[in-house]
């Protein structure tokens, strides 16, 4: 289990590895498809972006309602390729990490080596749990998308794995490839 | 004539939607506990374990076990001997949504219109409700949250006759590597069989919500039931997809009469989190 501290750092990033389980601390950006859409468009006009994304590390979440006394309500991850298209313009920003489930889109996938990012993925509709490990939040921009506006997150121990690496390494091929048995 | 006033319809569906979201069923917890024990893969047992976990306190705290909170469907079969009263059956069961999920801290999902403006209605309705008039005096409702991770992932085909068999377990087992890692797994699959074309949708639906202990009472759809389970399970795609012999939970398979013509089959993914919850009233 590997501590790692966000904002990421190019060491940090050279010394992940996909399959390496971690735990991460320290601060995250929250977005989703509406709030994507909306980065992307400014970014095709260029118009500058409500947030900074050098460096930064986007969660693509969309909270339930906290009760009283939580900091979120449960907030597991979404989809991550749905964020396929907006991705890439992103990366070119800066953007150096992602959290999410699932496989990420053939765009984003391609760049991840040239932009030195890294996707972390987290356990999909294990939201309560992770819940439990976000401290604090603040709504940056686009408050009227309720759950689906971008938040900053800060985050202590929240359980990920290292789903592809800088380096061209994703386990949603080499995990599933080790235990795939001959066809029925 | 049973007279009963809709609002009795409007609790329940609320209470339903409440449980379906903080509570697993004992059925899908004990299947996961088993997997755990059983998974090969190192991460694959982290996976389910965490899951496990989460289940615990989403249970012990009334917390949403998936920030998804779902899409609202209701199957609700309705005895022909019970007088509704106090407004409309449709509106009853909408109200019961929004009280759950305007009251329980659950997400708000739903959007007015899909294509253009996709503004959100703020109470998680309209919800999805397939009605049925049956003998008897009773109302039954079963009330499913779908997350749409899994739902996003589901696939409809019509098969040629000639198929048979092999076709239908060949495009399950697509549907289910075609999905791979994105709808969650361990998954629970539901395939209608038979029917028209909207039929199998409906039928593959209503089988996620079956228990899991529960197989087909032909023993030949059983038999289908268990070797697309085994099919599937060999595709290696494991717990969160990281890799490993969780794929499934299991396959719920509900077949009906078709057209000599035809071989309509739908597959609708579930998630791990197989949220629904059922009443008698």
């Amino acid at each position: 289990m590997k501590k790692v501290q966000l904002p990421l750092t190019e060491e940090t990033i050279k010394d992940l590895r996909a399959g390496d389980q971690v735990l991460l601390s320290g601060s995250v950006l929250t977005g989703r498809d509406a709030a994507h859409k909306r980065l992307v468009a400014l970014v095709e006009n260029n118009e500058p972006l409500p947030v900074d994304l050098r460096g930064q590390t986007i969660y693509y979440v969309g909270p339930a309602p906290a009760r009283p006394g939580q900091a979120v309500g449960s907030a597991g991850p979404t989809s991550t390729y749905r964020m396929d298209i907006y991705t890439p313009p992103l990366l070119k920003l800066g953007l150096k990490g992602m959290i999410g489930k699932g496989r990420l889109g053939p765009n984003t996938l391609a760049l991840m080596p040239e932009y030195g990012a890294v996707y972390f993925g987290a356990v999909g509709g294990s939201a309560v749990l992770i819940s439990k490990s976000i401290k604090s939040f603040e709504v940056l921009a686009y408050p009227d998308l309720g759950p689906e506006a971008i938040h900053r997150f800060v985050i202590e121990d929240f359980p990920a794995v290292v789903a592809v690496d800088a380096f061209g390494g994703n386990l949603y091929d080499e995990g599933p490839k080790l235990y795939k048995q001959d066809e029925m | 004539m049973r007279e009963m006033d809709v609002s009795q319809i409007t609790q329940a569906v609320a209470e339903l939607f409440l449980e379906a979201n903080y509570v697993i069923g004992k059925d899908v917890m004990d299947k996961l506990e088993e997997s755990r024990d059983k998974e090969a893969s190192p991460l694959g047992k982290m996976v389910l374990d965490q899951i496990l976990e989460n289940n615990r306190i989403g249970a012990e705290e009334s917390l949403a076990v998936c920030q998804d909170t779902g899409m609202s469907v209701v199957f609700i079969t309705v005895g022909q001997d019970v007088h509704l009263v106090g407004g409309s059956l449709e509106d009853a069961v909408n109200a019961g949504v929004r009280k759950a999920y305007t009251e329980g801290y659950l997400r708000k999902s739903i959007v007015a219109e899909p294509l253009f403006d996709r503004k959100n209605t703020g109470d998680n309705t309209p919800c999805v409700i397939h009605t049925r008039i049956v003998p008897g005096d009773k109302v039954h409702i079963m009330a499913i949250a779908k997350g749409f991770g899994s739902e996003n992932m589901s696939q409809s085909k019509m098969l040629t006759v000639s198929d048979g068999v092999e076709g239908v377990k060949r495009f399950v087992l697509k549907a289910v590597e075609e999905a791979g890692p994105n709808p969650c797994p361990p998954l629970v699959v539901g395939v209608g069989i038979g029917g028209s074309f909207e039929l199998a949708a409906i039928m593959a639906k209503r089988a996620t919500s079956l228990p899991l202990t529960r197989s087909h009472k032909d023993p030949r759809y059983a038999q289908l039931e268990t070797e697309l389970e085994q099919g599937i399970n060999k595709l290696g795609i494991g717990p969160a997809g990281y890799g490993g012999e969780t794929t499934v939970l299991k396959v719920h398979v509900i077949s009906a009469p078709t057209h000599i013509a035809g071989l309509p089959v739908a597959v609708n993914i579930c998630c791990h989190a197989a949220r629904h919850a059922e009443k008698t009233i």
